[in-house]
């Protein structure tokens, strides 16, 4: 399936994009992130404190272990500050 | 229900113009930007679409659960100076209790649920990015499990 891949903050500035689009079969979050690091040392490197980082899959907010089947976009973000 | 996100900033005798015609309370509450630390500037980044539907669920959330006949949420991204506003939620119910604890209830969601991510801009340009406090997390705790 083709995803899209959002980032925001500082997670976007340490993979160096907003978005990007790729080609995927991970059945959930952690099997896309696992892909994802693989990609290079900027995604090992955001990626790498999971803790610290949160995820929405089609716009809600979710968790590691959410399915992907079906799903378009994937964002990762850290901690929300709003208010 | 009205939500609004936008970079402008929010005129707040407007938007109350007619707010909860009808309701024995309506309770405001605004967020400044603080004059901290020689902050100039706030510079808020948030996720267009999913903040819209974010806020949209917890006002919706807020008003069943504190009956409420009318709810506004206002929030700004983009940068902000010093003493400008940044959100503003507005609520309406028969009592004063409601319309205090569905506000509240509101803000405390806000602050760690809707996509929005603060980074702080000083005299000298960007500094970091604001961290998420355990406190926030706390707070959103106190609605979901009451003591």
């Amino acid at each position: 399936m083709t995803l899209d891949i959002l980032y925001f903050a500082w997670l976007r500035e340490r993979i160096g994009a907003p978005r990007e689009q790729i080609e995927t079969s991970a059945a959930t979050v952690r099997d896309l992130v696992a892909e994802l690091v693989a990609r290079g040392e900027r995604h090992a490197a955001a990626l790498s404190d999971l803790g610290a980082v949160r995820v929405a899959v089609d716009q809600v907010l979710s968790d590691l272990d959410a399915p992907l089947g079906g799903a378009r976009e994937v964002a990762f973000f850290p901690p929300m500050t709003g208010g | 229900m009205r939500i609004l996100v936008q970079t402008e900033p929010f005129d707040a005798t407007a938007l109350m113009q007619g707010f909860g015609a009808g309701a024995g309370a309506v309770v405001t509450f605004t967020g400044l930007v603080r004059d901290d630390d020689g902050l100039v500037a706030l510079e808020i980044e948030h996720y267009p679409g999913m903040t819209e539907a974010s806020l949209t669920r917890h006002a919706q959330a807020a008003a069943e659960r504190f009956a409420l006949s009318d709810v506004l949420v206002a929030h700004r991204h983009g940068r902000i100076a010093v003493g400008e506003p940044i959100m503003m939620v507005a609520t309406a119910a028969r009592h004063r209790r409601e319309a205090f604890d569905a506000a509240d209830f509101l803000m405390d969601w806000l602050k760690s649920r809707a996509p929005f991510w603060k980074r702080e801009i000083g005299a000298e340009g960007p500094r970091g990015w604001v961290v998420a406090k355990d406190t926030d997390e706390a707070a959103l705790d106190r609605w979901t499990n009451p003591q």
